[in-house]
């Protein structure tokens, strides 16, 4: 087959752009994007909204044409490797088909496809055994979501394409559906998910691309985005009073903020202040760090 | 991959969808006793030279056939409604099998229908011989063509809100026109009905006469009608990638 020739070219996203037309004047959803995905690779798209995620998606999925710009999957065109089933997504839609139950749903999609997985091991990873023979038009928006991700993964793809899958999901079922997508990435399967939460690319993915403004403003490994998106907060309680000055001279800390006994610590370098807090101040309680927001870190790598 | 699951599905679902029945099956059928059943004795309606129950018979059928092929397009409606159609694309159906698909469901119900008013015109006493049963329903299934491709042109092209109204106000206007209430034999209503596949849906009722039940302007308006919603449709279809 053809296919074991070109599935070593990944995906290719070369100087994608798209321009909408609104009755407010045209608006601008992806202004020149270039992205190379090797086979195998997870990728988080990462952005704020109206950042050109789901545009990059549709345009990679050939649901939008691109205004200048060329897609290539598995070294051909996004509708020749959808027509030979090697691509599988979760759109960004709220519903599913009516007057099927789910396990019908399922069988449907699989049906589509040429090495669909059993539809009873997809109800088993995606824990909808248990709601099989429920209609669809009868489920909660965390179930609808699973029976999504449960069509995407049923057709066994080759690239899987996720455009923001836990919107809508409560902690728990977020939880559930990111350790089932770590054994399914396990086969090897190219990912591309979109999504706002940073915590999500960091946990998952690979590697993410940062987009803002219909641009990608940074590319690479996680930890490498992370670390240039930098700036973590340390929250303590700290009963004795004054000592701001010390505070602030801690190393790695670059503002500090007081209210009664909270303090709040800036940081360009967490381990160095964190230790440095401890052995200056171990008095300092309920401690917690956390990383910048994703907002935050967009202004700062949009501003340079 | 069997190619005719996806089709198999589709009827599952229409099969499981209660508004059908109920307009494009229980609405013809009472209206049919209602306008038939008082008339019963009559064997040649307004200079016809159909009986009642057989002109009325075939008038509903060609109401109720219309409004089944029509349905296809608040079904492509919804789905597009809750961004299936853009699903369906990402997946390897091919543009011929989905609409396969829908045609065939379309056709299986306007044959339903067909069936259902067939019975209630036999119990109001049409009897005819089997040949024009069948020639009767070539015809009828031929000028349904055009009403199978208007159904994915309203389904690609209309918004769900809109699309019970677009086919509602549509059917009732064609029917009136057509001869679906009372026989339509001159006047504006009818130079305007001639024109429209529905008329001769409902001339279809003309086969028992023996002759020809349509004319060759009849031919050629449905086969023209056939032409434009079939291109009008593909052209929906083709245009209709982006989020709802």
């Amino acid at each position: 087959m053809e296919s074991s020739i070109t599935a070593t070219t990944g995906i290719r996203l070369a100087g994608l752009v798209k321009t909408f037309r609104t009755p407010n004047g045209p608006v601008e959803a992806v202004r020149g994007v270039d992205i190379a995905i090797e086979p195998g690779e997870t990728v988080a798209l990462l952005g704020p909204n109206g950042a050109g995620k789901s545009t990059t998606i549709d345009m990679l999925l050939g649901l939008a044409e691109p205004d200048a710009g060329t897609v290539s999957l598995f070294g051909g065109a996004p509708r020749d490797a959808i027509a030979a089933g090697r691509v599988g997504a979760m759109l960004q839609t709220g519903a599913l088909l009516r007057d099927l139950t789910v396990c019908e749903l399922i069988a449907m999609m699989a049906s589509l496809y040429p090495e669909p997985l059993g539809v009873d091991d997809v109800l088993e990873l995606t824990g909808l055994a248990p709601t099989a023979q429920q209609r669809t038009e009868k489920l909660s928006g965390g179930q609808a979501q699973r029976v999504r991700f449960a069509c995407a993964l049923v057709a066994n793809p080759d690239l899987l394409v996720l455009d923001e899958p836990t919107v809508a999901m409560d902690v728990e079922g977020r939880h559930a559906f990111w350790a089932t997508m770590r054994d399914f990435a396990r086969r090897g399967t190219t990912i591309v998910f979109a999504t706002h939460y940073l915590e999500e690319a960091d946990d998952f993915a690979d590697r993410a691309v940062l987009m803002a403004h219909g641009r990608v403003v940074a590319d690479g490994p996680t930890t490498e985005i992370k670390a240039r998106v930098g700036s973590r907060t340390i929250r303590a309680t700290l009963p004795e009073a004054g000592g701001d000055d010390a505070l602030r001279a801690l190393p790695g800390v670059a503002s500090v903020d007081r209210r009664g006994a909270a303090i709040t610590l800036r940081c360009s370098d967490s381990d160095a202040a964190i230790r440095a807090l401890l052995s200056r101040f171990p008095a300092a309680r309920d401690i917690e760090i956390s990383g910048a927001g994703l907002e935050e870190a967009f202004l700062e790598l949009t501003a340079a | 991959m069997s190619d005719l699951a996806y089709t198999r599905y589709e009827l599952l679902r229409a099969l499981r969808n209660k508004r059908f029945f109920f307009f494009s099956l229980g609405f013809p059928l009472i209206l049919y006793f209602l306008t038939a059943g008082p008339n019963q004795g009559e064997d040649d309606l307004q200079g016809t030279g159909l009986s009642a129950p057989l002109y009325f018979m075939v008038s509903m059928a060609s109401w109720g056939t219309m409004t089944a092929m029509l349905s296809t397009g608040a079904r492509i409606a919804g789905e597009r409604q809750v961004g299936w159609n853009r699903q369906l694309r990402i997946s390897p159906l091919s543009a011929f099998a989905y609409l396969r698909a829908k045609v065939a469901i379309a056709y299986l119900m306007a044959l339903l229908t067909l069936t259902v008013m067939y019975v209630s015109g036999t119990i109001l006493g049409v009897s005819l011989p089997a040949e024009d049963w069948a020639e009767m329903t070539g015809l009828i299934l031929i000028a349904l063509i055009p009403f199978a491709a208007a159904g994915i042109f309203v389904g690609h092209t209309v918004t769900i809100e809109s699309v019970g109204p677009a086919i509602g106000g549509g059917t009732a206007v064609l029917a009136l026109v057509s001869g679906t209430w009372f026989p339509v034999t001159s006047g504006v209503l009818h130079d305007v009905g001639q024109a429209l596949p529905s008329y001769w849906l409902v001339q279809a009722g003309r086969v028992p006469l023996g002759g020809e039940a349509w004319s060759a302007t009849g031919w050629l308006v449905v086969a023209a009608w056939s032409v434009v919603m079939i291109g009008l449709a593909a052209r929906a279809y083709r245009g209709d990638t982006g989020r709802a």
